[in-house]
């Protein structure tokens, strides 16, 4: 089923990943998010050649990066999204997509594990909000996505919990700030 | 320091989702390096894009996939531990810009386009232009309308118009319908990213006539 393995789980596969180059971890998270990220790339546009290269950086990513996933701002599922839209504006669009600054990241900031617990709970939640939405609350959202539609309101529109998310990012951000601080 | 004036939630949106011109994502990456409010709400819409990935349909990957994949890391050295990049927090160009500029503020190649204003056109993609503009203290930019949208964003310094007072990290979204006058603030030069859609118009001669020049 959908809901099998929540993003809490996949928080830990990163972290084998991360801490023991653990290579089963790895398979795990590919054959997860490998057939839902071609399913996604093939609807922003690519062909399915494309799709499949595309897939592959981006897997290759985040064996590479796990070190920079940060789990009280982002469940690995918006992690690999993130990184997948960049790779998409950079093979088909052939452009450079400017990132903000990073806030510093490291073993002197590794997050509180309360707020993890939470951040990924929430975000659990917000998944499992997406597919309980009505057909057409969730094609107005989708088209959002692949650029077929500007939209403001879709947190008013769809009672999704976006506003819950966006604090605690906001809360993650400033334990990051003040870890800067005291440097 | 407290940013007042703030990214619209289209832009948000199109930024997390990967739509806008470069020139649009470059303003949008150097505002959000400033202001933590609109980071979250950048990493908030990016959320809702890991919940629709997660909940999408499934499109089923060849064999070969993960062998390439693992046959990738297996030749790889160990991830190496790259140190967070985050530069300091006082230089003038936050991290995007500066990978424009290719440095810091000694780097930009000034022109100079009369009455002590200069700019510096960056390259990006041509579906919008981004450039940086040096107003001397004191010094108006002409008034204009837009036939675009034309978002400016303060990096030292501040100005004033007829929307309101923008100082360092606030950003203006002028539409089609604003006729507006900057004036940059006495007490220092002022220092602005600007991004335009499409040519502005300008209502003074002069400065009709320098606008092929200018490449605004
Ligand atoms: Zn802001
Ligand atoms: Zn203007």
């Amino acid at each position: 089923g959908l809901h099998d393995t929540t993003a809490a789980d996949w928080t830990d596969h990163v972290r084998r990943i991360r801490d023991d180059a653990d290579e089963t971890a790895f398979v795990a998270l590919f054959r997860h998010f490998a057939p839902r990220l071609k399913a996604f790339l093939i609807r922003s546009g690519s062909n399915p050649a494309e799709a499949e290269e595309c897939v592959q950086d981006v897997m290759a990513t985040v064996w590479r990066k796990a070190h920079l996933f940060d789990p009280s701002r982002a469940s690995v599922a918006t992690w690999v999204f993130t990184i997948a839209r960049n790779r998409r504006i950079d093979l088909l669009r052939r452009q450079k997509r400017p990132e903000p600054e990073d806030l510093p990241w490291g073993p002197e900031a590794e997050p509180d594990q309360e707020e993890v617990v939470q951040f990924q709970q929430d975000s659990t939640n917000l998944a499992r909000a997406i597919s309980d939405l009505p057909d057409k609350q969730r094609v107005l959202i989708e088209k959002a996505y692949f650029g077929e539609l500007s939209h403001s309101e879709i947190a008013e529109e769809t009672g999704l919990p976006l506003g819950t998310i966006k604090s605690r990012i906001r809360l993650a951000l400033d334990r990051l700030r003040h870890a800067m601080d005291q440097r | 320091m407290k940013i007042k004036h703030h990214l619209t939630d289209d832009l948000v949106m199109g930024y997390s989702a990967g739509t806008l011109p470069e020139a649009v994502n470059l303003i949008v990456a150097t505002h959000v390096s400033l202001c933590d409010d609109c980071r979250a709400a950048v990493e908030a819409c990016d959320a809702l894009g890991g919940a629709m990935v997660e909940s999408s349909d499934t499109v089923a990957v060849s064999d070969d996939c993960l062998e390439s994949v693992l046959g990738m890391i297996r030749t790889e050295e160990a991830p190496a531990r790259e140190p967070a990049r985050g530069a300091p927090r006082s230089s003038v160009l936050p991290q995007p810009l500066a990978d424009y500029v290719g440095g810091g503020l000694d780097d930009i190649k000034w022109r100079p386009v009369g009455m002590g204003v200069k700019q510096a056109i960056l390259p990006t993609s041509s579906e919008a232009s981004a450039r940086l503009l040096y107003i001397p203290a004191g010094m108006a930019m002409p008034d204009h309308g837009h036939r675009g949208m034309e978002l400016t964003l303060v990096l030292q310094g501040a100005f004033e118009d007829e929307d309101g007072h923008f100082a360092r990290g606030d950003i203006e979204i002028a539409t089609d319908e604003i006729e507006h006058t900057p004036v940059a603030d006495i007490s220092e030069d002022c220092i602005c990213l600007a991004v335009t859609e499409a040519p502005l118009r300008f209502k003074g001669l002069l400065p009709r006539l320098a606008q092929p020049f200018l490449k605004i």
